[in-house]
């Protein structure tokens, strides 16, 4: 696997078990990605626990300025993530969240060296199903044509590229064609599309466009507030293209 | 917010409506990422000159204040006049001074995001004092009765045919050509006049070294070198923040600058003004005066996460690169800096009560942290000012200026709720089960649907499914 050298974390030994942090968008609107994340974790043999405390990294608030507010949530997860097992997260933004942005909120606090401790062992579950569980995926689906999004936080706080487009290309009768603008945000940025909707709009055009014209069937992408963007403009625009969570998509291709 | 707060909502709108201006963006910012990747290809060299960069304004910004006495010092024994102003009236006095003591009715001026801070050509005006541009595109601008949308390239808001308009409207000698090397030389037609016969040259300045009392600045046209050897007084304003130490340390810098900004292995001019002119020397200016301003830039100094903002070499790669400026344009933030650098230094310089909306144009996509060449935590510093402007504070002018209660409500509520496993659950259930029935008139919901399909409530959390599925807990 080549990476960017964004994040060459180091190697960890293959767990017995592994956390599940769910986030807060995949709980309420996604769930069944969040389903679709843990069976493909179990298939390789790996067991999953979902801390039925946990609710949320705390990143809307910090994102908009309300940093004690996002202390007092994301305090609230340590207790539940007790072992010394990966913490795996299908967002690349919530996995950000945590790894990057909880040892400066934690910055001073008592329980900093705790909330330290949580967020190294956190990954994004690409990068997990790649780098640590070493995946191989037989396609048993349809032939199709793809396109993928990258999330702004996977790719440049979590440091994860290629993943994700190694994993579909793991899949023989998936054609992946790349967006243009594949780097591009698409205007979600949590309350940004609520603050600027009328931006956030013009972004998320721009983005459809660049989907339109790969021709694809589908978008996967692995954030859900992406997801919810992009998906919700195609749908508002009544563009026949799905889209969808890569670990959704990667379940209903090998065993679904 | 206060009443002299800039809308950038509003002036966004407005430019999301130019599909003209829209389009105009997205074509030059398109070119100007594709032609920066090519320089910068070389991903090992990237990093080294970067991490080199960085390392260069990070010295300097640690020893700020000696750096700034030793360049005084040795600018002075070079002959050239530095003078201090704290604020922009202060500056623009001094400048004001100067040409009336040496009588000035006519001054040129080469490219100055400082003077644009100032608004020195307006200020000019109003004593009686022709003040013309000679950068193309700040010309351009200038005719235009316009701000420049962009630091690098004033005019990227404007395409040829609205060029030529402008021109045949507002010269007298012009006839309508789309022809760009007929309007090209039109301008230039225009300046030569004038440099030939201004009192006074105004120049920015790129970097400034302390070793030797060198001010370094960096131009592609020629109207730089004009400006700054033609007449015979000539004025550098600068930030305080532009010094460098060594001359060791100019080049890597602007091998960074000219690739981020315009893809250019190296400009046409770089020059380096060490003195007025000498004995026996042909040309050059009898004086040089360097007016260096601090215009809120030490207290940002005052504050080391802050501090990383005057990191800046102004090359305006993260605006080339911010999708949010890409579609509205640099007018939208009604500012000297717009964009990404401007989001952050913009409020810093002029307060969060004026300038708190700033901190919010950004998705904190960090796609301008990647491409910064001096490693400026842009988004970090985004995420400073956001928490600054609803907390009370004094690190940045107007902390807590945008406090709103029913915000600061939402959000206690939101922290009491997702910090209880028992509330959060109680919530989540329940809009699992009632959400979908919210109308999409309502009013958060109704932007996010303008364009968008209502999100759909699962019917049942993920929580519950895995307690379902029988997911172990712990």
């Amino acid at each position: 696997m080549s990476h960017d050298g964004t994040t060459n974390r180091p190697d960890i030994e293959r767990p017995e078990s592994v956390y599940f942090f769910g986030t807060c968008l995949v709980d309420l609107f996604y769930p069944e990605a969040g389903m679709a994340g843990m069976e493909l974790l179990k298939a390789q043999g790996v067991r999953v626990v979902f801390p039925q405390g946990q609710s949320c990294c705390g990143q809307p608030a910090y994102n908009s300025g309300y940093r004690e507010e996002a202390l007092k949530v994301a305090r609230a997860q340590l207790d539940y993530f007790p072992g010394d097992w990966p913490i795996v997260v299908p967002s690349g933004s919530c996995a950000g969240m945590m790894s990057k942005h909880w040892p400066d909120l934690f910055k001073g606090e008592p329980d900093e060296a705790r909330a330290r401790q949580v967020a190294s062992r956190v990954w994004e579950l690409t990068q997990f199903l790649v780098q640590v569980l070493k995946v191989k995926f037989e396609d048993q689906g349809p032939p199709v044509k793809i396109t993928w999004h990258a999330s702004c936080h996977a790719q440049r706080e979590m440091g994860v590229t290629d993943e994700p487009k190694a994993l579909l290309r793991q899949l023989a009768n998936v054609e992946l064609v790349e967006l243009q603008r594949e780097k591009e945000c698409c205007g979600f940025g949590g309350t940004f599309a609520v603050r600027h909707p009328e931006i956030s709009a013009a972004m998320v055009g721009d983005k459809v466009a660049d989907i339109e014209n790969t021709g694809a069937k589908a978008v996967v992408s692995g954030d859900c507030g992406c997801l919810m963007n992009i998906s919700g403009a195609l749908e508002g625009g009544k563009k026949p293209v799905r889209g969808v969570h890569i670990a959704q998509f990667l379940k209903e291709r090998t065993h679904g | 917010m206060g009443e002299t707060s800039i809308n950038f909502a509003k002036a966004s709108s407005a430019a999301l409506q130019d599909q003209q201006l829209r389009g105009n963006f997205r074509r030059a910012m398109d070119g100007l990422m594709s032609k920066r990747a090519v320089q910068f290809a070389d991903t090992a060299e990237w990093n080294g000159v970067r991490t080199l960069g960085a390392s260069v304004r990070l010295r300097a910004l640690s020893k700020l204040p000696e750096l700034l006495e030793k360049l005084e010092a040795n600018c002075t024994k070079n002959g050239i006049q530095v003078h201090w102003a704290s604020t922009t009236d202060e500056a623009n006095a001094i400048v004001l001074s100067i040409m009336q003591r040496v009588n000035a009715k006519l001054v040129v001026k080469g490219k100055s995001m400082v003077s644009e801070e100032m608004h020195l050509n307006a200020f000019l005006e109003k004593h009686g004092i022709e003040s013309l541009e000679s950068d193309l595109g700040e010309y351009i601008v200038q005719l235009d009765e316009a701000m420049p949308s962009h630091i690098i390239m004033p005019a990227i808001h404007m395409n040829t045919k609205q060029i030529a308009h402008l021109f045949k409207q507002k010269i007298k000698e012009a006839e309508y050509t789309e022809d760009v090397a007929q309007l090209t030389d039109l301008a230039r037609r225009v300046l030569r006049k004038k440099f030939a016969t201004a009192d006074v040259g105004i120049s920015g300045v790129n970097m400034a070294v302390a070793e030797t009392g060198t001010l370094c600045l960096v131009e592609n046209e020629g109207n730089g070198r004009m400006s700054t050897t033609v007449p015979p007084v000539h004025i550098a304003v600068m930030g305080l923040e532009k010094v460098v130490e060594k001359l060791e340390d100019v080049p890597p810098v602007i091998s960074l600058l000219t690739r981020s900004a315009t893809a250019q292995p190296i400009t046409t001019y770089v020059n380096m003004i060490s003195s007025p002119r000498k004995e026996g020397e042909k040309d050059g200016p009898n004086e040089i005066h360097l007016v260096i301003l601090d215009n809120g830039r030490s207290g940002i100094y005052a504050d080391e996460e802050l501090r990383n903002t005057l990191r800046c070499i102004r090359c305006g790669a993260c605006m080339n690169h911010c999708p949010v400026y890409t579609k509205v344009g640099g007018h939208a933030y009604q500012a000297p800096y717009p964009g990404p650098i401007g989001s952050i230094l913009m409020p810093q310089v002029e307060g969060l009560e004026k300038r708190g909306e700033l901190p919010h144009a950004c998705t904190m996509c960090n796609a301008c942290v990647e491409i910064c060449p001096v490693k400026i935590p842009i988004v970090e510093i985004m995420g400073r000012l956001r928490s600054e402007a609803v907390h009370p504070g004094d690190a940045v002018r107007g902390a807590g200026s945008h406090a709103s209660k029913a915000e600061a409500m939402v959000w206690k509520g939101w922290s009491m709720t997702y910090a209880s496993p028992l509330a959060y659950q109680f919530a989540t259930a329940l809009l699992a089960k009632l959400g979908n029935a919210a109308p999409a008139s309502l009013p958060l919901l109704k932007e996010w649907t303008n364009v968008r399909a209502k999100p759909r409530f699962a019917n049942r959390t993920l929580h519950a499914l895995a307690r379902e599925k029988g997911i172990p807990d712990v």
